[in-house]
């Protein structure tokens, strides 16, 4: 019966420490797709919080909703950001420059 | 049951590194992706304080509202990047501009 | 100069420094929470009969807090009228989808709205409910338009805008009528409770599912000559 708890208190430290660290990771990254991809895991890890926290109908939700539309949504975005972007910068060190095209 | 204390102390971790965020970076997506990890810390403060019942069932009500809360935050993530899009495509930037801090 | 698209350092020290007190005073204020504390479970558990359904998330949305749901549908349909106002959008670039995409989509849709309708129906007395149900409708949705699908020109005009509407208009619908039988706006008489609230999840499944759709496309669909 000890050992059911202590690994319990193992794990949930482990998801929030991993919570944080994502959060953390995907907040300073330096390319933006890394960045939505990182927030797709933190969405899973974060249902996965919530099946902990004895809420199963939120851990539903959030894994549809806030793991995988959001993700879906913010990369559409970067993708109609990035096709006018094209022609312009170098993608891999993309930090928020300023555009340039006069186009449009 | 003292986990509790435990998902809410990283709830209010992650409130605060999303402000952090929202306040230091730039790019508008970078701040919408911020707001998010705000509002899941909200969440997970609320949720964990709810679990802090006598039985099995935590309290209902504060899951009830963190389900209305997830939805709403998608469809205001949604307009966000609406309009972020619709603010490139007349001004042909994604950031704010430089402030002076003088 | 920023460096990394950033502020400058002395200001983000100090914003650092701040910030830290911040969580330590929201820390501290948790913390010095009673460690039991039951909040409105009893006052829910001792209704629960009475409501028409036996999972209480599901009871508190759907029930004793039916008004809040009834914004939300309408926050919702705010957000794609937001959207669907902004035209003007970049235009995306439009590849064929690729075999994989294209077998998966015809094998996970079906499936999709399946999960959709039992996450529905279950709702009642387990996990699930509208809101699960009408984000996997809207997952459905999502796979759909990746894979190239959009709207044709018959179903992308009315019909559509009626669907979208659909969810809140059936909760005011039953509201009002509650008025006019003689009870007040949203109570369930309780022999009617639990069909009253399957029809409402029904309506409000649908457009959930549409409008999260619509959101991720974006654009309008057209009803014109165009498509």
């Amino acid at each position: 019966m000890e050992t059911i708890t202590v690994l319990q208190w193992a794990f949930d430290a482990l998801l929030g420490a991993a919570l944080l660290g994502l959060a953390w990771w995907l907040l300073d990254s330096a390319e933006l797709f890394r960045a939505i991809v990182l927030f797709i895991a933190f969405g899973l890890l974060m249902a996965l919080a919530w099946v902990r926290l004895d809420a199963p109908d939120v851990a539903l939700a959030e894994a549809a909703i806030g793991a995988g539309l959001t993700g879906a949504l913010l990369l559409a975005a970067l993708a109609r950001l990035e096709s006018k972007n094209q022609t312009k910068t170098n993608h891999k060190d993309h930090r928020g420059t300023e555009v340039h095209d006069g186009q449009r | 049951m003292n986990a509790v204390f435990l998902y809410a102390l990283v709830g209010i971790g992650l409130f605060t590194l999303g402000l952090y965020a929202l306040i230091v970076y730039r790019h508008l997506l970078r701040k919408i992706l911020a707001i998010n990890v705000m509002g899941s810390g909200v969440f997970m403060v609320l949720v964990a304080l709810a679990a802090r019942t006598q039985g099995a069932t935590p309290d209902p009500v504060p899951h009830a509202m963190v389900l209305t809360g997830i939805v709403i935050a998608v469809s205001a993530t949604a307009l966000a990047l609406a309009l972020m899009l619709r603010l490139r495509a007349e001004t042909g930037r994604t950031e704010f501009p430089e402030e002076r801090l003088e | 100069m920023t460096d990394n698209g950033k502020q400058q350092m002395p200001f983000r020290l100090l914003l650092a420094v701040l910030l830290s007190t911040l969580a330590a005073g929201l820390g501290y204020a948790v913390l010095s929470l009673p460690s039991l504390a039951p909040g409105l479970s009893e006052q829910v558990a001792g209704k629960l009969e009475t409501s028409g359904v036996s999972n209480p998330v599901t009871a508190v949305l759907l029930n004793f807090r039916a008004y809040d749901t009834l914004l939300e549908l309408g926050v919702l349909l705010l957000a794609l009228l937001g959207v669907w106002s902004l035209r003007g959008l970049p235009e995306r670039r439009e590849s064929s989808p690729g075999p994989v995409l294209d077998t998966l989509s015809r094998l996970l849709v079906p499936l999709l709205i399946l999960v959709a309708g039992y996450l529905l129906w279950v709702g009642a007395y387990a996990p699930g409910g509208a809101f699960q149900a009408g984000s996997v409708l809207g997952a459905a949705g999502v796979l759909l338009l990746l894979a190239g699908w959009r709207p044709g020109a018959r179903f992308a005009g009315l019909r559509l805008r009626i669907a979208l509407v659909a969810g809140l208009g059936v909760f005011m619908g039953v509201g009002i009528m509650l008025i006019l039988v003689g009870g007040h706006f949203l109570e369930y008489p309780p022999p009617f409770a639990a069909a009253l609230i399957l029809l409402i999840e029904a309506a409000a499944t649908l457009s959930i599912g549409l409008t999260l759709a619509a959101l991720f496309l974006g654009d309008r669909p057209e009803t014109g000559a165009r498509r």
